[in-house]
């Protein structure tokens, strides 16, 4: 028999087997879309992948330009994906989030918020003793409107709510602060340096604009209005600006042979930190809304809350407000 | 690049697609989406967000005035931030992240552009790799009309964007071209007369012979029996109705 004779042969030897391959991509599909859960379905899957994998390496090689062949890269990327796509059960997933993976992430990256905590109060410190130290350097930190508002001794924030409800100021000031925070991780693709210059920009402003209101004596009142919401909102600047140092970090010291598998794992284990965050911003935007910017809450119920969201904060990343405690272990979603 | 309907008579080119190593020892190609399909998937889901957007606007105006009027009011309500404002900016930013997960990675235009997202792996991405894909837009965006990550699919060995390589995904062609492939090849006529891509020529241009013009079928005929034949397509003088005749047979075997 010559080659071309023995090529035709297993070529159409492989042809006949058109309708297992059919019946493959057929069962993969519904798997895929989960219009069936049938275990025999399953398993007969697992047959389908070494089948189609067999007969599309042969196909690869005695008729590569033909459509066959495509069916079969179809059917056998289809089979694969479908036998490698994850089990989906979304509430333990997301209480396995919140219990573990969280937990673990914010343990991950505890030197960094250290770290990133020092940038934040030595950038405040330096605000403070810069405008203290020469008062006309508040231009670069604070708008006109609000540098004339305070020379008048009044506090930007007193009759916010005759000018804008609670509703929607607690609205604006979530998204604002949820943008900023994901801009904060997000710029430690930079090598982190995105991340250096946006904590340390907000410490400068925040310790800038705390020296300023205390020239006018009004750093009271500014401390009044930040402590209910303030504790969280800056706690959470630091830890998103921590998840963003840690992928920075990824890029300079990569800890895989590939600078990216070293971002693409440290993005996707610090970004869990972010969800997190956002929740924790949600909070607090309605208390800026609400709480903050109300004359008739007295100065204790302003601790008391700032606190105490702080500490729910802490055991939220601790994952003990989802029932995990010392010593439990992870479980896998 | 692949990924186009059968709608053409040529062959299947070889993919230069991304290679996914597999249990089995044979790789599971993909063909990786460039930036053109990248680009035309998003500026058809911005569309569609902007509609969306603006739909929800105009109905939500006019329920909240309660008449043919969609003014803003003079002052900042809740009602109005609540009902109007700020569910159509959800519909405009969670737009892409909802979608690509309850679709599975793809989007209403990435379904045009005919591409899906997968994991470096082959498979769906996770709801965080897609989450996390999405937040990385607030770099890739920058400075404008996502300059950055256009950038970046252009210079990257898979074309993607930042946010592609913080997730571990890549936007990959949905094969389209195995369509129907298996019922245009019969196999008890491989081997004798036809190889199978000739077959799967034959039995093409059978099924689109009425939505040819006249001269190109006959003409695409004659060549393809030339090449059967052995022979040049000058020499084939059948007419229209003979010449598909002879091709019918040819796919069925019966012709000697």
């Amino acid at each position: 028999m010559t080659d071309a004779l023995r090529e035709q042969a297993l070529r159409a030897t492989l042809l006949q087997r058109s309708d297992l391959w059919k019946a493959a991509a057929d069962r993969a599909r519904r798997l895929m879309t989960g219009r069936t859960d049938k275990v025999s379905d399953a398993v007969r899957l697992v047959d389908d992948y070494r089948l189609l994998a067999h007969d599309l390496a042969r196909a690869r090689r005695l008729m590569p330009d033909s459509r066959v062949r495509s069916f079969l890269e179809n059917a056998y990327a289809q089979a694969h994906a479908t036998l490698y796509k994850q089990a989906s059960h979304p509430g333990y997933a997301l209480w396995s989030l919140f219990r573990d993976q969280i937990p673990e992430a914010t343990r991950s990256i505890r030197s960094h918020i250290v770290w990133v905590l020092l940038l934040f109060v030595a950038a405040l410190g330096a605000g403070a003793w810069m405008v203290h130290t020469y008062p006309e350097l508040i231009n670069l930190f604070a708008s006109p409107s609000l540098i004339a508002t305070v020379e008048r001794g009044e506090l930007w924030t007193e009759g916010l709510l005759n000018v804008v409800p609670s509703s929607v100021l607690s609205l604006q000031i979530l998204t604002n602060n949820i943008v900023v925070s994901l801009f904060a991780y997000c710029a430690g693709f930079l090598f982190g340096l995105g991340t250096f210059y946006i904590v340390g920009l907000n410490g400068l402003m925040l310790g800038a604009v705390f020296a300023f209101t205390a020239q006018h004596g009004l750093d009271d009142d500014l401390f009044r209005f930040i402590v209910a919401h303030g504790c969280v909102e800056l706690s959470v600047m630091v830890l998103s600006g921590a998840a963003g140092a840690a992928v920075g970090e990824a890029l300079i010291r990569p800890t895989t042979p590939r600078r990216s598998q070293s971002f693409q794992q440290a993005a996707l284990r610090t970004g869990k930190v972010l969800i997190a965050c956002v929740v924790l911003l949600i909070g607090c935007g309605f208390i800026e809304g609400y709480i903050s910017p109300d004359p008739s809450y007295p100065m204790w119920t302003r601790v008391v809350v700032g606190v105490g969201y702080w500490l729910f904060m802490v055991a939220m990343l601790r994952g003990w407000v989802f029932g995990r405690s010392r010593g439990t272990e992870a479980v896998e979603a | 690049m692949s990924g186009r309907g059968p709608t053409t008579l040529e062959a299947p080119r070889e993919d230069a697609g991304f290679a996914v190593d597999s249990a089995t020892g044979v790789d599971v190609s993909l063909p990786v989406a460039g930036p053109g399909a990248r680009s035309f998937a998003f500026i058809i889901d911005w569309h569609i967000r902007v509609v969306l957007f603006i739909a929800w606007f105009v109905v939500a105006a006019l329920v909240y005035n309660g008449s043919w009027n969609l003014a803003l009011p003079g002052e900042p309500t809740a009602g109005w931030f609540g009902l109007v404002v700020f569910p159509g900016t959800l519909i405009y930013f969670l737009y892409h992240p909802v979608l690509e997960i309850a679709m599975r990675g793809r989007t209403p235009g990435k379904r045009m552009a005919g591409v899906r997202l997968v994991t470096r792996q082959g498979a769906v991405p996770t709801i965080p790799a897609h989450l996390i894909r999405n937040v990385f837009r607030l770099i890739d965006s920058v400075p404008v009309c996502y300059a950055l990550g256009l950038v970046m699919v252009t210079l990257t060995k898979d074309h993607v964007r930042i946010g592609d390589l913080a997730a571990g995904t890549l936007l990959v062609y949905e094969r389209r071209e195995h369509e129907g492939a298996l019922e245009h090849v019969n196999p008890a006529v491989i081997g004798k007369r036809l190889d199978v891509s000739t077959a799967e020529l034959v039995e093409e241009l059978l099924q689109r012979w009425q939505t040819l013009d006249a001269s190109v079928r006959q003409r695409l005929g004659r060549t393809l029996l030339a090449r059967i034949e052995g022979v040049t397509p000058e020499s084939i003088s059948l007419s229209e109705s003979a010449l598909r005749k002879r091709l019918a047979e040819l796919a069925r075997g019966s012709a000697e």
